[in-house]
């Protein structure tokens, strides 16, 4: 295909082509990060200090809520699987896709979903107020109407990832250019493939327990209720059963963003790459067998707490090689500290320590008293946001000379990065302390000794918010006037096909395989 | 995290108390009114009024310092890699890739380290499953948005009540200062005594809660037609509070627990005080009341229970329009029947149990002669006790 | 769609811009839009008329996108578009959809294990769950449950009299189940037929399948066209079989979990047995009208056999846990 991109709208509209349809991603995943950012504002503004001042504690949990939804399935994972999109293609020398429609498909099915859910924000009786965790009782008999379209769009939202991750997988195990063996791909793709793996097994799983929750509200069955033989434990143990895969899905491709990154600016090939494979891999199968580590007070039989205690420390195993292998890739390394660099070290730093408390959090006696506590907020924000959400503005930087030709402004990248450091470990740092002094989750005002910590928590989380502004101002301000650069190796270290092409990247790459040794 | 605790609020509390004391006028400088209770600046757990507590608490900081000492090693590691290879320094790369020593090791240390927490932890957590034994055994229930608490015993009739948040909505919305135990106190606390071992059998009767008070070191969720046990051994008198830990719809986070644990006799005599209560309370029942009263009695309950979502004119909410609606002005047992067994699948709950029937009586009565439902009919006490009794 | 670059198809075949995805996924979107609100009209007693003209709009308007998807790809393939590699993504596709297909089920079956080996006995005060029988004195676990914990406590008024649990409706146990009557009974089982039509079926799609790879057409036409028979045969026995249980067994979607999971699985096994049947037909009218296949190329039929075997499969599984243990 030499031809070059379609005019208008319609190049967007009925996009095939995996550059475009992962711009697609990354816009729309951004625009989800603002929304659901926005909603942690207003939580944030509300918890300022203690008594209810702005809004109502019915609306606060509609906050929670849309926060918790918004970000995992419409700002992470989105943006991870448009960057799949985009660069899986020209990591492994492919000329797309393999299903490109299909793609277009995955993608359009997104704002489809998220504008069924944003739009329950304005139906009688509001929007979803049960949490993201969507537990029953709470999410059917007692929620309210909105929770119909809730379900669907969770359907449509699901049905998205399957055939997204369908394509991901069938793009790296048929597309691979001759010679690249399965352990020869970059570390991104591996992860990526793994995750897609996750997807597809744990996402209709989730569309399982929405359809059992439709049932329960409109049709009389009784899944959830004691009253007829059923148990609303059951539905936490298939939320999480599809809950906990979902955590590794979200931070499984950052680990390979990371993994891409940190040889590049440490001059140095990753180290241990096989036991990097076989940690990812360990740390999918693991995932599926520990999920009722959330339940810990639920009252389950005294073996389950065990077994899933102990299973779920078993995973510090394999992510302790990861965290080891990406020091030791710096280790006498020649390292510089450009912004997507200095992102990596501060995932590796601030995921290990979400790590370390998710370690805390896995020992069920002393989760009896984390549990549902800020503690457990601070813990997962440790991971996603510092994971996840730091490892894709590291991705950003680090592409973006690739993907538009033009170099963003090193220097405010820095200025972004560190007040995005200051802000974050502002917002969720004392979060660890409330949480251990004894301030639950999900509540819209709470006691007088809250007080201090969460209002430094809500200034760092303004400071954070802020600094998000003057990432998109960088982006929009590169993709627009950014310096025009033409080598293909914007960084010297860099490694890998994705280099091997022109900067900006044409409209179609590698419409040959290229040889891969 | 104690020592680490002390200084850090030594260096951080100088400007901020200044900042907090600009801005939250009506936080107490100080809110320690017993020891067991969160303080300000608190960073930590508290090891609680338990021996099991106590446990709980140093496993915590076994894993905590455990987590430090590793996070010294991995991060020094990082920050002298990042130091040492400077490119600016001006250090060449090496180029080596793999090394099988470290990476096996770096499986088998953390394996056993994980070993010695998970060892004790197990150890721990078997001690909390035990809940034989026990003195004294209360049956637990969460209702949106209140709990229920019900002391089985052995002689003579349970005792029963609920406890409810009375911090007042003034304080809520800042047109008052906030007192002390803000959301943190309820009408009805529940009691213990000292040095006794007490089961909780926890239960919901609508959605989940979790009932957690922290220096009892017990949480345990409020699962809807299933009954978990929990027990604790309190060895210190006070007043512990907690809260609903788990997400409950609107008013989560206005359902405290306030428990008062207190030596043996004044139990005793807490006890015996409740049981008359009941018992004058049965009496009442059986008495007639006059529209006067009904009325009164009335429209404290519709206030407190009902306002909330049929607003205070009867016109209506969350819940249905009160002022000419078909159910008040319908057949009383209609009326009965909503207010006592709920609408099946809304948020009409049953108050059945939640309310007396004198409190149910002149509730309905209330409803019916109210807001321009000039019915003229009265409920008495005995109707609700027969009406309940005949099911329907 | 249209002028495609032939210089381009050795290498690979990047597909033109196409409107298929954009209008599936509006399509798709105004379906669930209207079933939430023709759902929630019912439940809620509101007008909902709207709605369902949007559901039935979106599912003729995806209905019409998919065909024609399916006769572009169809299109593409006769005319020697597709290289081997594109082939193999088809191949991955179906199979790793199979597999989501699967992960589906795995949570129905998952659920029926938990409440019957897990839950059901901790209601009746079993094992961890000794203090279960002051909410629920009377109730007796049981499989296939007959009684409900509200039955054993008299009902939807008594139990809410009694203050526990209230609000969530009526669940009366069935009158009567669809476990397996015995031998002597076999033949007045619908099960019995049920599997015998669906295994017979499968059986056949592999003659078809045989005859296909030895290019003998209308032995592949006759074996295709007994599986359809077979296939559409048990779903008009499913449809009797519900008919039964809500006349005659006073089995329903609401009879506690028996109720409950029995539709769920049964149910969503029958839709996907429709869904298959309906492919098959489609490649059934593919090779009877349009004499596509060969013996080389006949991934169409191919997917549709691997799905239908899937379906039968998860029958066997289903018949084991809802009807026989
Ligand atoms: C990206 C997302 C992500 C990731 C990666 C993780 C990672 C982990 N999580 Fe976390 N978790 C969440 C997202 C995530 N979590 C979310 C969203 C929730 C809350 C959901 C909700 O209720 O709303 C949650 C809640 C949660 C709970 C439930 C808490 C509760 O509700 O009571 C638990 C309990 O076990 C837990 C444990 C862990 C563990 C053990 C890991 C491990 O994978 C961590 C492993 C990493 C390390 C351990 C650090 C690196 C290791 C070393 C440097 C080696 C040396 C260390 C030692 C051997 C000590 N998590
Ligand atoms: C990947 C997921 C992800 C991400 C990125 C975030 C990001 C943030 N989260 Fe969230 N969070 C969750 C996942 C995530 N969260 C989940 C799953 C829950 C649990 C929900 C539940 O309990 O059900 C939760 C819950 C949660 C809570 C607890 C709520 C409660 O228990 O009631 C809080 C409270 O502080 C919080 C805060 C924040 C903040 C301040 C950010 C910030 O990082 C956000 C920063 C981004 C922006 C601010 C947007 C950009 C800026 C603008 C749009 C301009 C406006 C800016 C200003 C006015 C300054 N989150
Ligand atoms: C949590 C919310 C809530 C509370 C508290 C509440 N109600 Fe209701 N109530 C409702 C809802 C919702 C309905 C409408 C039910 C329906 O759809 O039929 C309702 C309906 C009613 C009706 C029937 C009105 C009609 O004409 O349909 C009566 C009578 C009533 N409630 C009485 C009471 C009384 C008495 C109290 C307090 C003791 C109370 N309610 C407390 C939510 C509530
Ligand atoms: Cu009750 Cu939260
Ligand atoms: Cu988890």
């Amino acid at each position: 295909m030499s031809h070059g991109p379609a005019k208008g709208l319609s190049r967007w509209f009925l996009a095939t082509n995996h550059k475009d349809i992962g711009t697609l991603y990354l816009w729309f995943s951004f625009s989800m990060f603002l929304l659901g950012g926005s909603f942690a504002m207003i939580i944030r503004a509300e918890l300022f200090q203690p008594g209810l001042q702005l809004i109502e504690p019915n609306f606060f949990n509609q906050m929670t809520t849309m926060h918790g939804l918004i970000m995992v399935f419409g700002a992470i994972m989105p943006a991870f699987v448009g960057l799949a999109n985009y660069m899986i293609p020209l990591m492994i020398g492919a000329p797309d896709m393999a299903l490109p429609r299909m793609n277009n498909f995955s993608f359009w099915l997104l704002p489809i979903a998220f504008a069924i859910l944003a739009s329950t924000l304005f139906m009688d009786g509001g929007a979803p107020n049960f949490g993201w965790t969507f537990y029953a009782p709470l999410s059917t008999t007692y929620a309210p109407p909105s929770v119909t379209y809730f379900i669907f769009g969770i359907h449509i939202m699901g049905l998205s990832s399957i055939m997204g991750s369908i394509n991901i997988i069938a793009t790296i195990m048929n597309l691979r250019a001759p010679g690249m063996t399965l352990m020869k791909m970059p570390l991104f793709v591996w992860t990526w493939l793994i995750t897609a793996f996750l997807l597809v097994a744990v996402m209709p799983v989730l569309a399982g327990a929405v359809t059992m929750m439709l049932m329960d509200i409109h049709f009389g069955t009784s899944f959830f209720s004691a009253a007829g033989g059923g148990d609303p434990v059951l539905f936490q143990h298939i939320f999480w059963f599809f809950g906990h895969p979902e955590v590794y899905i979200i931070i499984l491709p950052a680990f390979g963003v990371v993994s891409e990154i940190i040889p590049t600016f440490s001059r140095k090939p990753l180290f241990g790459y096989a036991s990097m494979v076989y940690a990812t891999a360990a740390i999918a199968f693991l995932s599926f067998i520990v999920w009722a580590h959330h339940m810990f007070t639920v009252g389950m039989p005294l073996v389950g707490e065990l077994y899933f205690m102990w299973a779920t420390m078993l995973i510090a195993i394999p992510t302790a090689a990861k965290v080891f292998n990406w020091i030791t890739t710096m280790f006498k390394g020649s390292i510089t500290f450009e912004t997507p660099m200095l992102f990596s070290i501060a995932f590796v730093f601030l995921f290990t320590i979400g790590g370390f408390t998710g370690l805390m959090l896995a020992i069920a006696p002393a989760d009896m008293q984390y549990h549902d506590t800020y503690f457990v907020v601070a813990h997962f924000h440790y991971t996603m946001v510092a994971g996840a959400i730091f490892s894709m503005s590291a991705a950003i930087y680090y592409w973006l000379p690739k993907w538009t030709g033009r170099m963003y402004n090193e220097s405010m990248g820095k200025v972004h990065f560190w007040i995005s450091f200051l802000g974050f470990n502002l917002t969720f740092f004392p979060q660890h302390f409330i949480g251990l002094a004894g301030m639950p989750r999900r509540i819209p005002d709470y006691a007088l000794q809250f007080a201090d910590f969460n209002m430094i928590s809500s200034i760092g989380a303004f400071i954070y918010g802020a600094s998000q502004l003057l990432f998109l101002y960088n982006v929009i301000a590169t993709i627009k006037y950014g310096e025009k650069t033409t080598v293909k190796k914007t960084w010297e270290g860099a490694n890998g096909l994705e280099w091997t092409q022109p900067s900006p990247l044409p409209y179609h790459t590698f419409t040959t395989p290229p040889e891969f040794k | 995290m104690h020592l680490k605790g002390k200084r850090l609020k030594k260096l951080i509390s100088s400007p901020m108390a200044l900042f907090a004391l600009s801005s939250t006028s009506a936080l107490a400088e100080n809110l320690v009114e017993n020891s067991a209770q969160a303080e300000r600046w608190q960073m930590n757990l508290k090891p609680g009024v338990t021996e099991l507590g106590q446990e709980i608490y140093d496993i915590h900081m076994l894993v905590f310092w455990i987590c430090c000492v590793a996070a010294v090693f991995v991060f020094g590691y990082m920050f002298y890699a990042m130091f040492a290879y400077r490119k600016s320094k001006g250090h060449e790369p090496a180029n080596f890739h793999e090394h099988a020593v470290a990476e096996i090791s770096w499986t088998i240390i953390p394996a056993i380290i994980l070993l010695g927490m998970a060892w004790p932890a197990s150890m721990t957590m078997i001690k909390v499953y035990d809940t034989t034994e026990s003195d004294l055994d209360i049956l637990v229930t969460g209702y949106q948005w209140k709990w229920k608490y019900e002391y089985i015993l052995e002689h003579g009739e349970n005792v029963a009540f609920f406890s409810n948040l009375t911090t007042p909505s003034q304080q809520i919305h800042g047109e008052e200062a906030k007192n002390n135990n803000y959301l943190l106190e309820v009408d009805n606390p529940m009691y213990l005594p000292v040095n006794k071992k007490a089961r909780f059998l926890i239960t919901a009767n609508d959605v989940i809660h979790a009932w957690w008070v922290p220096a009892l070191s017990v949480k345990k969720d409020a699962i809807p037609g299933f009954i978990n046990e929990i027990s604790a051994k309190p060895f210190k008198t006070g007043t512990y509070r907690g809260q609903c830990a788990e997400l409950c719809g609107k008013d989560h986070g206005f359902m405290p627990i306030v428990v008062k644990v207190v030596e043996q006799d004044e139990f005793d005599s807490w006890l015996s005080e409740k049981q008359t209560q009941a018992a004058e309370l049965a009496e009442l029942m059986q008495q007639e009341m006059s529209m006067d009263e009904l009325l009164a009695q009335g429209e404290k309950t519709y206030a407190g229970k009902c306002a909330a979502c049929h607003g205070s004119n009867g016109e209506g909410g969350v819940g249905a329009v009160i002022k000419g609606s078909k159910v008040a002005t319908g057949a009383l047992s209609w009326h009965l029947d909503v207010v006592v067994n709920g609408v099946a699948g809304t948020m009409m709950q049953a108050f059945g149990a939640q309310l007396n029937a004198i409190e149910l009586a002149a509730v309905i009565t209330y409803q019916r002669n109210a807001f321009g439902n000039n019915m003229g009919d009265k409920v008495q006490p005995i109707d609700v006790h027969n009406f309940k009794q005949g099911g329907k | 769609m249209s002028g495609q670059h032939n210089s381009d198809y050795q290498t690979y075949y990047v597909p033109e811009q196409s409107w298929m995805a954009i209008l599936a996924s509006i399509a798709l979107g105004l379906m669930v839009i209207g079933a939430a609100g023709g759902i929630n009209s019912l439940t809620y007693k509101t007008d909902g008329s709207t709605s369902w003209v949007l559901l039935i709009g979106g599912m003729m308007l995806l209905a019409g996108v998919l065909a024609t998807w399916f006769t572009i790809t169809i299109r593409e393939n006769l005319a020697g578009m597709n290289s081997a590699q594109l082939k193999r993504s088809y191949r991955l596709g179906m199979q790793w959809f199979i597999f989501s297909e699967v992960m589906f089920f795995f949570c129905f079956f998952g659920v029926l294990l938990y409440l019957r080996t897990l839950s059901g006995p901790w209601l009746s005060g079993d094992g961890a769950g000794v203090m279960n029988t002051i909410l629920w004195p009377n109730f007796v676990y049981e499989w296939p449950l007959m009684a409900t914990p509200q039955d054993a406590m008299g009902g939807l008024d008594a139990q809410n009299a009694a203050g526990h649990l209230a609000n969530n409706g009526v669940h009366k146990g069935p009158a009567q189940n669809m476990a397996f009557p015995g031998f002597a009974d076999l033949l007045h089982w619908l099960p019995f037929w049920n599997t015998l039509l669906l295994v017979s079926s499968s059986v056949f799609l592999e003659f078809a399948h045989h005859a296909l790879k030895h290019d003998k057409r209308r032995v592949f036409n006759l074996w295709l066209a007994a599986t359809l028979v077979f296939g559409f045969s048990f779903v008009i026995l499913q449809i009797v079989e519900y008919h039964e249980a809500y006349s005659e067994y006073g089995l329903f979607l609401n009879s506690g979990v028996y109720g409950a999971t029995f539709f769920l699985l049964t149910g969503f096994h029958g839709f996907h047995v429709c869904m298959g049947a309906c492919i098959l037909l489609v490649q059934f009218c593919r090779s009877v009208m349009g004499r596509q296949f060969t013996a080389e190329d006949h991934f169409g039929f191919e997917a549709a056999s691997w799905y239908w075997h899937f379906v039968d499969v998860v029958w066997i599984c289903l018949v084991f846990v809802v009807y026989l243990f």
